[in-house]
């Protein structure tokens, strides 16, 4: 009896607790740099985008949301022609990341990306695709890729040496 | 009174009891919100006020279904009998001392009666929806009824001995000196008791059960009709409140504020006290309850009753 009055006094004390809601629009909870939230495609420090359409995010998606057309430049650069993210499929899981070997495809800290009509949750290459380099500031696959594109021959990457002629004479 | 002012003063009272009701639900949404260190709705309207008013346009637009392995008329007039039932014991509260509908010198035996009846609503429902969640909340509603009725009547005839009548205005009256709680503190707490099992409400909600029975004995309700269950329940607290006043807390007598607000205020206060108990106490099982019913409040109120008769005759 005594522990049940004592409970209802606890009960009433609450009353004067620190609330735990966030009250969400006016205040943001906080959100972990690596939260993973709405995917981004990123560009390279020149500005040129990093995606080299190698389908690789395509492949990794568990929920086979990612669908994307390469194609080529005339400088032999691959890019994808279009790139889709059906956003009302997506769970957000992060493998899109962890495959792409450009560091194209990243997670970003948004979450806010409610709609009221579903067809809109299906983000073209234009709406995923920012201005800036993402997390990962620098780098650019093709200056640093053994791969021979228009503008750089084989060997003129960096930290690479310039191809061993193997019918040559000298070593 | 003359037949029109019953006119206007029943569609009145009920358009008070209404909003009355519908405020309850905002305002225990809010206080457990409160008790349980969250906030509540404080969206919608200046404090989440009007959250009542998006529910029940909601509620409105839910799909009216009727189960097709559902007893139909019984289905359909049992969510009714709770809220009649619940609304016709108002004409006998004596709200103020001119205010209130009905002068019934047996006042408190049609208090307890038509409560009884509410009973059916739950019981026929629970029968009604032909479910297994629905039969069990409705058996409890039933197992629970025979237990606490019986103290519940005795608790109250200690108050019936001291004012000398069952009509509730006397009753009032005989408190002008000292309220019913001071020598009748036993039979308070035990109609307490009861008057929560009474309207099912926690920890005595065994019929709707949450997290046994899906949602008890209106698990196949949906829409207005659930709506109306709903209704019942808060006309319920409120009925039981305004008789713990009426009978245990002096009615509208107080210092300084006008009778009809003394009323208001005590009332209210028994309603949060219900919200509070709702926020801290576990549901017990039912067998726990009807030991709890027939082991220690039926003799507990038999001695209340006892003592009471025994010492008003030493008195005399």
């Amino acid at each position: 009896m005594l522990a049940l009055l004592r409970a209802l006094w606890l009960i009433l004390l609450h009353t004067f607790k620190k609330r735990v809601t966030v009250q969400y629009p006016e205040r943001k909870a906080y959100v972990p740099p690596r939260w993973r939230g709405r995917i981004i495609l990123s560009r390279d420090p020149d500005g040129g985008e990093r995606c080299v359409a190698c389908c690789l995010c395509a492949v990794a998606c568990p929920v086979d949301c990612i669908a994307l057309q390469a194609t080529e430049d005339k400088t032999g650069r691959r890019y994808p022609e279009t790139f889709r993210i059906n956003f009302s499929r997506c769970i957000f899981c992060g493998y899109c990341e962890e495959a792409c070997p450009t560091y194209a495809i990243q997670l970003t800290t948004d979450y806010e990306m409610g709609e009221y009509r579903r067809a809109n949750l299906v983000y073209e290459k234009e709406d995923l695709l920012i201005s800036g380099q993402g997390k990962y500031p620098g780098y650019n696959f093709y200056r640093v890729a053994g791969l021979e594109i228009g503008g750089k021959a084989k060997g003129e990457a960096e930290n690479e040496r310039p191809p061993v002629d193997v019918r040559g004479l000298l070593p | 009174m003359s037949t029109l002012q019953y006119l206007i003063l029943i569609p009145g009272l009920i358009f008070v009891l209404m909003s009355v009701a519908s405020g309850l639900i905002w305002l225990e949404r809010r206080l457990l919100g409160i008790w349980q260190d969250r906030y509540g709705p404080n969206r919608v309207g200046p404090f989440g006020i009007l959250q009542v008013l998006a529910d029940i346009l909601k509620v409105f637009t839910k799909e009216d279904w009727v189960p097709p392995f559902a007893d139909k008329p019984v289905f359909i007039i049992a969510p009714a009998i709770i809220v009649v039932t619940v609304l016709i014991t108002f004409a006998v509260v004596p709200f103020g001392p001119r205010a209130g509908l009905a002068d019934l010198n047996i006042g408190l035996l049609f208090f307890l009666a038509m409560s009884s009846l509410g009973v059916y609503s739950v019981a026929l429902a629970g029968w009604a929806s032909d479910s297994k969640y629905s039969l069990l909340g409705g058996l409890r509603a039933s197992a629970q009824m025979i237990s606490y009725e019986v103290f519940m009547g005795l608790s109250l005839m200690g108050v019936v001995m001291l004012a000398g009548s069952f009509n509730l205005r006397t009753i009032v009256l005989a408190q002008k000196h000292m309220w019913n709680i001071v020598p009748q503190f036993l039979g308070f707490i035990i109609f307490m008791i009861a008057g929560i099992a009474e309207t099912h409400r926690l920890p005595f909600d065994l019929p709707e059960a949450e997290s046994e029975l899906v949602a008890g004995f209106h698990s196949e309700y949906s829409g207005m009709k659930f709506g109306m269950f709903f209704l019942g329940e808060y006309f319920g607290i409120t009925l039981i409140s305004a008789m713990m006043t009426t009978l245990f807390l002096g009615g509208w007598f107080g210092p300084v504020l006008p009778p009809i607000v003394w009323f208001a205020v005590k009332t209210l206060a028994f309603i949060c006290f219900f919200i509070l108990l709702r926020a801290t106490l576990p549901r017990p099982r039912y067998d726990q309850l009807m030991s709890f019913g027939w082991k220690a409040m039926f003799p507990l109120s038999l001695v209340n009753l006892l003592v009471t008769g025994g010492l008003i005759l030493a008195g005399r």
